[in-house]
């Protein structure tokens, strides 16, 4: 409706998603302009997930508005399948396909969804897993690779149908520490590259580093948005400094 | 969560765009509904008319479904049917221990075990390679022959062991392939806690194996109830031996078709409580999941 580039890649408004009498979101308002980087931080069950969930269309919101590019995509008469070809998605499980070597599991996408002629989109994914470091693995399957390895596969299965937008659920809170720096490393590149993120995530550091605007999530509200040096240092809710209090390191 | 953010979502009312997105969904389903009644009903109105109109139709009718041979065959047949059922319900639980036990078998790592392991293939490789019908002829008339001492010598308990003996075959691949589906993860998870081997199979995989392998033991045990037909080979009194002796007595097929008609009936209510079942574990355990 309205010009690409011009309205904010996603626009979200007073977002509502219950499971039976559990209240999951509530009142969710959200503006992600091209090339931001949204972290989205909070406890566990304070909603983080469930809210990226809806902006795949994975879960059908019960109250509010979702705009892709201006485009409603909580309208009923919407192809959910139109709007993930735009939306790239990792999980914190990385849900790699087991039965697909890692190769496949990159090409499935761009060659049956998007239709990219095999050879183009092998060479594609082939570069991409080597930028990532994971050339040696190309033909093996997810299972014989370490939690970091996958993880980064599962980046990169992401990458190659060239989303809009990405959204990373918790991505590295599977991994162990060594192996965090890894796949942060990736998402760090990614942001200086410009990719649009919207992100849920336990590394408070790295949401310092690479955010444009962090939300902080409690019982399925927003309570509290901004730039990361405003509220990562000195928040406005009593809530939110309760919980940096419990999650950053006690150097103050 | 927290209870501090309660007040407001007591009071919340649905916004105008939200009733309309329910309007227009509640239309897509109306539509749906009807467009999928509207066909199925073309369909079947588009194969009657186009059975009827054809020329053989008439003498087919008169043949395979003649009301009459129907209702004079009906009391024979359900007599016979009684010892169908019976012969399914006493192999069905049978066939199922006999089945998970050979499956066991063949996945034991024990050295003690090698030698059963060993008979278990041997057991399924043979077994399976042997038509049912042979088997219920060899054991039906075969074993009365041997005038073994203490042994029925009745061929309707022999069928029941010929098909006890030709299904576990089939039912203890079918478990074995839902054991070896179930990730190695959940193995170690189970030795992880102290779980010997034998315990992290009974308590961790053959309870996730048995949830996976529902549809196709289903699919077996839909094949055993009419492989319960095969027995009248043997001469037992079954529905289809009622059915066959009437059809050859009046020249007239139709008790056969109904012997069908029983064989499908009940074949319908244990396929949809197995739906109901899978169902409910699929609902209970992926509840959320990603």
């Amino acid at each position: 409706m309205s010009e690409p580039g011009t309205s904010p890649l996603l626009e979200v408004t007073d977002l509502r998603k219950t499971y039976g009498e559990r209240v999951v979101l509530d009142d969710i308002s959200l503006t992600v302009q091209r090339h931001d980087v949204v972290c989205l931080i909070g406890s566990s069950g304070s909603g983080k997930s469930t809210l990226l969930r809806c902006l795949n269309l994975l879960e059908q919101v019960d109250d509010g508005v979702i705009r892709l590019d201006g485009e409603e995509i909580t309208d009923p008469g919407i192809d959910p399948g139109e709007v993930r070809k735009r939306v790239g998605m990792v999980f914190q499980a990385y849900n790699l396909f087991p039965h697909l070597s890692v190769l496949a599991n990159c090409t499935l996408a761009p060659v049956r969804v998007h239709g990219t002629p095999r050879a183009e989109a092998e060479q594609r994914a082939r570069e991409l897993l080597a930028q990532f470091g994971l050339e040696e693995h190309v033909d093996k399957h997810p299972d014989r690779l370490s939690g970091g390895q996958q993880q980064r596969v599962a980046l990169v299965r992401a990458l190659c149908t060239q989303p809009e937008l990405l959204l990373l659920d918790e991505i590295t809170a599977a991994l162990d520490p060594e192996l965090v720096g890894d796949v942060l490393t990736i998402v760090r590149d990614l942001a200086e590259r410009g990719t649009t993120m919207v992100l849920a995530t336990h590394e408070m550091g790295f949401a310092r580093e690479v955010a444009s605007t962090v939300c902080f999530l409690d019982g399925g509200r927003i309570l509290e948005q901004g730039p990361p040096a405003q509220l990562l240092v000195e928040p406005r809710e009593e809530r939110t400094r309760q919980f940096l209090r419990r999650v950053l390191p006690p150097q103050g | 969560m927290s209870g501090q953010t309660t007040p407001r979502t007591d009071g919340w009312t649905p916004s105008e765009r939200e009733l309309q997105r329910r309007d227009v969904r509640r239309r897509q389903r109306t539509r749906r509904i009807l467009l999928a009644s509207g066909l199925t009903a073309l369909v079947f109105v588009v194969l009657v008319v186009g059975i009827r109109s054809t020329p053989g139709w008439p003498r087919v009718r008169e043949t395979f479904f003649d009301s009459f041979h129907a209702r004079e065959s009906f009391d024979a047949i359900l007599h016979g049917f009684w010892i169908n059922v019976k012969l399914f319900l006493i192999c069905q639980p049978l066939i199922l221990v006999a089945g998970l036990a050979i499956a066991l078998a063949r996945k034991a790592r024990s050295p003690w075990l090698v030698p059963v392991r060993a008979l278990a293939v041997l057991y399924t490789d043979v077994v399976r390679g042997v038509p049912t019908i042979l088997l219920i002829v060899l054991f039906a008339f075969g074993m009365p022959a041997l005038d073994l001492q203490g042994l029925p010598i009745d061929p309707l308990f022999w069928c029941g062991v010929a098909l006890v003996v030709s299904y576990s075959a089939y039912v203890a691949e079918v478990f074995r392939a839902g054991i070896d589906s179930i990730h190695p993860s959940q193995v170690q998870s189970a030795a992880a806690l102290g779980l010997s081997r034998g315990q992290a199979m009974r308590f961790v995989v053959v309870p996730q194996a048995v949830r996976r392998v529902v549809p196709p033991l289903l699919n077996d045990f839909v094949s055993l109830q009419k492989d319960t037909a095969l027995v009248s080979a043997a001469g037992a009194l079954d529905a289809l031996f009622a059915a066959r002796n009437y059809a050859n007595f009046n020249f007239n097929y139709t008790p056969i078709v109904v012997v069908a008609a029983f064989f499908v009936v009940i074949t319908i209510p244990l396929a949809r409580w197995c739906d109901w079942l899978q169902r409910r574990w699929m609902e209970r355990e992926r509840a959320g999941a990603l």
